[in-house]
């Protein structure tokens, strides 16, 4: 399939693509994505929605953690970060919600970095620790700290104005599917982008050998606080979507089991792997949904199963988990590489 | 936009390059290093040999910034001079030093196009930004760098495993690719800690070559450590030689290796 490929330009060597096939294959994704709304139901398309928003969290959080090797607890925060952000500035200062996406991307890349300096003196376990104090600080200050809480509400929900586009309500599950899409593959573009290049390729020499990456002229300081920006920035898009979809911020859904599992997600869609992101995401929403529907449908036959659903769920979610690093440590991307592998020589395995 | 080949020195032939000056280095009560002084010369081959323990490497790692000695300095100079003890690591890369390890200390999990295109950093100017539109200016540098990467592919005959993995590798192209990185940078001067240490006697034939390739063809100065006497007495133009931290010989290879201190350094003293 992949035989005959002889490029003559190093643009050409260097692109995504190399055959026809793999562009079919974009085609496909693509125009499967683009027909989706047209045929789901409201219930798949909020999964869809959900999915979306989760994915552009998780490619912000591999950027960090599978791709430059800085552990982080603080996903949830940053995630609360830039829901809150974008809430308030619309709320308050009627900043167009779209307005107040791009600000919010930009606050939290601003918070992230800040919370990302004890980077450069901290690795592994110990960043681990360092992130967690950003989860709590941030889950104090806008829980309890005075000067926030005013704008934020404390423990009290956070009500946004809904998004509206040229009169059109936007955060319908069909209208805002387009928001969430148009972000997501925007999120996809730029991290692909970013490791093919200068910046990301130092994150990733970061990650795998950090003195031969500094003796090779790389500030770790500077690219570590960097990796932390960029990521957040991802992550703060992630949760201003959320504020915006949702039009109400409450803090439960940016506690530290969010960051664990933002954590989860990237560990079985592929840690260092921007379509794996993608695939943990999914895998992660759609596991509750499928073991719902699961119990619900058994309920019949098996009697009080729809009150243990939460309990098994969670006993499924740490099952899954330890099954995929016992059987493939690199996640659901691996195993679709090895399908990509296998149908290569297809059927001439030899 | 990156000058062709791979000497990045502004010096002539010949010019003092590196000046160690009295460099102390002690762990504790441990002294690595004890006021060690040496030149090192644009254009020449350096060795530094020594026992085991005797300085070689932390000499090494002071000079590319990974350790601040105690006391002394450390001038390099190409154009401007300046101290190496007072830079960290990267500054000193921006001077235009690169170097190897002793244990290979690639980025493993990157293809040896990727590890190669990491040691252009210094010399590549976008920023996030750009690197995140990618089309434009981050394109360009990408194509015109990838140009200076595949020269030094094709000077290493490194070709056929371009896109693997590193950490797939066998040892001795990983230590072809690890010279290959350091090459990248353009190096004004190149620090190598042991390029032969483990190799078979074919490897130690290629690498042997590849280092006097790019001392004599390009020009690039060279301060390496190496275990092999054979070796260093072929290759280096000068040889210095230290012990329990201390520089105890220093000359041609030949003089050296009459020296009755080395000797009795390598081989104990005669009762």
């Amino acid at each position: 399939m992949e035989s005959g490929i002889f490029h003559t330009t190093y643009q050409r060597d260097m692109a995504l693509r190399h055959t026809p096939a793999q562009w079919v294959r974009l085609a496909l994704v693509v125009a499967a994505a683009l027909a989706f709304p047209f045929a789901a139901n409201n219930y798949w398309l909020t999964l869809a929605n959900q999915i979306g928003i989760a994915a552009i969290g998780a490619i912000g959080l591999n950027i960090l953690v599978g791709f430059t090797g800085q552990i982080s607890l603080g996903q949830g925060a940053f995630l609360a970060v830039g829901a809150y952000s974008a809430g308030i500035l619309t709320k308050q200062l009627g900043i167009p919600w779209y307005a107040s996406t791009v600000l919010a991307c930009l606050i939290t890349a601003g918070v992230g970095a800040v919370f990302g300096m004890p980077a450069l003196r901290l690795k592994g376990l110990y960043l681990a620790i360092a992130t967690l104090a950003a989860q709590e600080i941030i889950e104090w200050g806008i829980l309890q700290w005075e000067p926030i809480t005013r704008l934020t509400g404390g423990v009290e929900a956070m009500n946004v104005p809904r998004p509206t586009l040229f009169g059109v309500r936007m955060n319908t599950d069909f209208n805002f599917y387009w928001v969430t899409l148009l972000c997501l593959a925007l999120t996809v573009i730029l991290a692909v982008n970013l490791f093919r290049t200068r910046t990301g390729r130092a994150f990733v020499a970061i990650r795998d050998q950090d003195i031969a990456a500094e003796v090779m002229g790389v500030d770790l300081f500077r690219y570590k606080v960097l990796a932390f920006a960029v990521s957040s920035a991802f992550v703060g898009l992630a949760g201003a979507l959320t504020a915006h979809y949702r039009t109400i911020i409450s803090w439960e859904r940016f506690t530290l089991e969010t960051s664990i599992l933002y954590l989860a997600m990237i560990i079985i869609g592929g840690l260092g792997s921007v379509s794996g992101s993608i695939y943990g995401a999914a895998f992660m929403t759609l596991l509750p949904a499928i073991l719902q529907n699961l119990g619900r449908s058994l309920g019949g036959t098996v009697p009080n199963i729809a009150q243990q659903i939460p309990f098994l769920q969670q006993g499924v979610f740490g099952l899954v988990i330890i099954l995929f690093l016992v059987f493939e440590p690199e996640g659901i991307a691996k195993m679709w590489r090895n399908v990509k592998d296998y149908f290569r020589l297809w059927p001439f395995s030899y | 936009m990156l000058a062709a080949g791979l000497n990045g020195s502004h010096l002539r032939e010949g010019e003092l390059q590196l000046q160690v000056q009295n460099v102390n280095l002690s762990f504790g009560g441990v002294n690595a290093l004890l006021d060690v002084s040496l030149h090192a010369y644009q254009g020449q081959i350096l060795a530094i040999i020594g026992p085991n323990g005797a300085g070689k490497t932390s000499l090494l790692n002071c000079i590319s910034g990974l350790y601040h000695p105690q006391a002394g300095s450390i001038l390099f100079h190409n154009g401007a001079t300046a101290d190496l003890t007072k830079l960290p690591p990267h500054a000193i890369a921006r001077l235009g030093i690169a170097r190897s390890f002793q244990n290979i200390e690639l980025f493993r999990r990157m293809t040896v196009l990727d590890n190669l295109m990491l040691g252009c950093h210094v010399h590549m100017k976008t920023g996030v930004l750009e690197n995140l539109v990618y089309w434009g200016r981050s394109q360009r540098e990408e194509v015109e760098f990838r140009r200076h990467v595949e020269d030094i592919i094709d000077l290493l005959e490194i070709e056929a495993i371009r896109r693997k993995p590193v950490g797939a590798l066998a040892y001795g192209l990983q230590k072809r690719v690890e010279l290959g990185r350091a090459l990248a940078l353009r190096p004004a001067l190149l620090l190598l800690d042991e390029p032969m240490a483990g190799m078979n006697a074919e490897e130690k034939e290629d690498m042997a070559r590849f280092i006097l390739d790019v001392n004599e063809e390009h020009g690039v100065s060279i301060v390496l450590i190496e275990h092999d006497m054979g070796v260093v007495m072929d290759i280096s133009d000068r040889v210095v030689v230290l012990d329990f931290g201390a520089k105890i010989a220093e000359g041609a290879p030949a003089e050296v290796r009459a020296d009755p201190a080395v000797i009795s350094a390598y081989l104990g003293q005669e009762r």
